[in-house]
Order: structure tokens, then sequence, then C-alpha cells
């Protein structure tokens, strides 16, 4: 028999994500997938599912599901108030999962033993939400299923998992294709101040909040690829750090990137908080 | 050539014109090196994104390197026709911007031959390029909804729109072509490097 259990809030954004669809971005179609792709993998190996199978990925808490039958799960990333963290768990038939509002961090994945069972697409279950790709958002009322694809039990009761960071948050930059679109003093400034996460921020890029960068040359640039954790700047001057769903190709300068190690701490990144870079 | 950083898994790779990133994509898709995940082209450039579990930058760096681009790549794609209706909202503005009248912008269009340079903007987004020198103004205020299906010119390129979206191009026509369909594969019916012939499908 299918586990299945009823949506009956979905919190701000819920999504279905994987690893995503790579192979595919000269066609203009990005890769997508969990934003918090360490977070997302250690959900799935609590439960004893493939690394890179569907999860739920929750943005700022409020889902709650009801179970129609027994299910293993477990939850991982931003530690969402009364719910189980980083360890297996098991929700009766009937009984209902809550996930509260965060203490730290954006997103919390949310595994299912044997995967959340929907149709891929260009072969990837993650939402693309730039792009209009794979599955719609959850809303109250779907049924989300379990697949039947999963190993043993992993035999660990607790991941001793550090929770995102609350306050100041630094990353490491590394210097991007055209940080000779900018003057020094538009490095130094970048590298310089305290930016503030705005809360205009998605899957597709976090908008950083600050003083604007100054350029060493106008005029407009070619359209040409990107990659996560692009830190592109639009003619504002403010950054766009690029996450998940950002655009294949853009045609603002990319002064620099993220460093490969902060790329999962970024996603967790929430309105109002601070943030340095550094080199 | 010119190797510009991209953060810890791609390299873009700077070349001299359109002509050039075509012929340079090709040499790639022939003999991609070890361990790239996505090639993607552009106006000027190829990004080359690797899986850092199979291999490093300096590398890819090597690779890229020693990579020659194929000469003539714009001969030597498949080519596929696009039907067209041609009654754009734009048509009139196209043949002011031109100095010419509808006809003759519809004689342009469908004498050249077109190729697809690269993919954005939405998934299946093919930026065309003819051999002649295009160089059309966007529109001034973007259309908040073009219609799927919309054959556009802008600057030096011609495109379809996949499916309904904002955008600013010039409107040209209409094809009832699916330039991206999810049930085949792949869904791009643009891929890059491709040619295309867009040919007069009268008035529907």
């Amino acid at each position: 028999m299918t586990v299945r259990c009823e949506v009956l809030e979905t919190g701000p954004l819920t999504t279905v994500q994987d690893t995503g669809r790579t192979g595919q971005a000269a066609l203009g179609i990005g890769r997508s997938g969990a934003c918090d792709r360490t977070a997302y993998r250690l959900a799935n190996r609590l439960v004893g599912n493939s690394e890179d199978a569907a999860a739920l990925e929750v943005t700022f808490g409020g889902l709650a599901l009801l179970a129609e039958a027994d299910l293993v799960y477990a939850i991982t990333g931003a530690p969402c108030s009364g719910v189980p963290l980083n360890a297996p768990a098991i929700l009766r038939k009937g009984e209902v999962l809550r996930l509260g509002v965060p203490r730290t961090g954006l997103r919390t994945y949310v595994a299912i033993r044997g995967g959340v069972d929907v149709e891929p697409v260009l072969g990837s279950r993650s939402t693309d939400l730039l792009a209009g790709l794979g599955p719609a958002p959850l809303k109250a009322g779907d049924v989300v299923a379990a697949g039947k694809d999963h190993g043993p039990m992993p035999g660990v009761d607790l991941a001793p998992v550090a929770e995102p960071a609350g306050g100041l948050v630094t990353v490491r930059l590394l210097p991007g294709p055209r940080r000779d679109w900018f003057t020094d003093a538009g490095w130094a400034s970048l590298l310089g101040q305290t930016y503030k996460v705005s809360s205009n921020s998605n899957r597709i890029g976090v908008r950083l909040e600050g003083e604007p960068l100054e350029r060493a040359r106008n005029g407009e640039l070619p359209s040409e690829g990107m990659e996560l954790g692009a830190l592109q700047i639009p003619p504002s001057g403010l950054p766009v750090l690029f996450l998940a769903d950002h655009p294949v190709t853009g045609g603002y300068p990319v002064i620099a990137y993220v460093a490969p190690e902060n790329l999962d701490p970024c996603a967790q990144l929430r309105p109002g908080q601070p943030l340095r870079f550094t080199p | 050539m010119r190797l510009l950083p991209c953060g810890g898994t791609a390299l873009l790779v700077e070349l001299a014109d359109l002509d050039e990133v075509l012929g340079y994509y090709a040499a790639l898709l022939a003999e991609p090196p070890a361990g790239v995940v996505d090639i993607v082209p552009a106006a000027r450039t190829v990004m080359v994104v690797t899986d850092p579990a199979v291999t490093d930058l300096a590398a890819l760096e090597r690779s890229l390197r020693a990579t020659v681009p194929t000469a003539d790549r714009r001969a030597a794609g498949d080519l596929v026709e696009i039907p067209v209706v041609y009654d754009g909202a734009d048509l009139d503005d196209l043949a002011g911007i031109l100095g010419c009248d509808v006809a003759e912008v519809v004689r342009r269009h469908t004498a050249d031959e077109w190729t697809v340079a690269f993919c954005g903007f939405a998934p299946g987004f093919g930026y065309l390029t003819g051999r002649s020198d295009w160089n059309i103004p966007r529109r001034e205020s973007p259309r908040t909804k073009v219609p799927a299906g919309s054959v556009a010119l802008a600057g030096e390129f011609s495109g379809v729109y996949p499916r309904e979206s904002p955008g600013g191009w010039q409107l040209l026509g209409r094809t009832d072509v699916a330039v991206f369909d999810l049930d085949r594969d792949p869904a791009a019916l643009l891929q890059p490097g491709r040619r295309i012939r867009f040919v007069d499908a009268g008035r529907a």
C-alpha cells in the first residue's frame, strides 16, 4: 500500500526538490534542486533513501501534514519548533506533523522514507520557480505520496549538525569573471560593508541591501552563463546572490562567486539577517 | 581566448564573436573534457561547469586551452523549417525601423538562414542569428504578456517565445510549432548549432 499524507497547511512556500536537472543548461534549463543540498541529503540518508530522492523543501516553517498511514520521516535544515530534528521519526496514522517557525535559518527539509513520489519533469522532480518546470508548489488539500525506493534504515538515532547561524554570517568570495567591471573602491566596499538580506529574496536569489558598488565601466554586457553562487550586480549596484533557481544566462556583471563551502549556508539566510563578505 | 573564473566548479571562456562561440561549443560537444556536466554557450562566451568529484579546475583549464573551435560551424547543424503567419503587432514599426515595407521585412526574415546561437531567458528560448546585419531596438516598454509561439526580433537576434511570458522583442508573427515540448526528448527544438529557416505560411 502506498503511504500518503494530506497537506493541511504549507506555510509561505513548500516545494518538492531533488538534486535538480543537470546537463540541460545549454537549452535554457537550469539545475534548480534543493537550495541547501547538505541538509537535503542528510534528510534522505536519515530515512534510508538514496541521497537524490525527492523531499519537501519548506520555507520558513508552517507545513502541516496529516498521515493516512504510519510513515518514517526526518527533518533537517532550519530547526522548526514542535518537531524532531536531524533524526528519523515515525508519524502514526491520523497524527499531524506540524512545523513551527524556525529558530534560525530559512529552509527546512522533510524526507519521507521511500521519497516523495511525483512525476519527474525533464529528469527531475524539482520545482523550478523561475523556469516554471516541475510540480507546482504544494497547496492545502494536496496529497503527498511516498515512493517505494529506499534502502535499509541507517541505524542512526541523531545526526549531530550545527544549526544555521542566527546572527551575522560571513561568506568567503572568489573573484568572478567581471571583477574588472568594478573599481578597486567598489571591491573594497563589497568586502568592507555589512549587507542586510532583503525580504525580496527567494529560491532564485538572495537580494542584498547596502551601499551600491562603484563600477569601473558602464555599458552592456552580452548575456553570459551564470552558475550557482554568482554575485551579480545589476545597475542598482546592490548584489543578487544566485541560488538554485537562478537564470542560466544573465546580462549583468558577476563580480564574484561564493566559495563552494558557503553555498549551502547562503540558502539559509533569512530576511533582515546581516551578511559580510571576506576574500 | 580568455579564461575567466566562475566559482569553484566552472570557467568562462571568452571568445571573439558569436561565430567563434558556435565553433568552440561544437568542438567541446564533439570532445567534452572529463567531468563536464554543463556547457553553456552565450553571445561571446562559453561557460563550462564541472563535477568537482570528477575533475578540478586546473585540469579543465588545460582542456579548454587545448580546444580549437570547429571552422564554419554555421553550415554544420541540421536544418529545421518553422512556418510563420506574419501578422505580428510590430510589423509596421519594423518596416519603419528598416526603412522598407512589410512585405520586405517578411522577405528578409524568410530569406535569411538562421542559426541557434544559444538559449536562455526561458527554457527552450533560442537566440537565433542570421547572415544579414539586423540591429533591431527592443520595444521601449516591454509587453507584460507575449503569447507562446510569437516570432520576434531584437538586436541581431530572432526568437520564438516558448510560452507566454513578458517580453520586449518586436513581434513579427506567430508559429504553431512547439519550440518547447516536455513530451519530446530533448524538450527544446531550438538547440545551439541548429539551422532554422522561417517559412511564410500566409495569412491564417
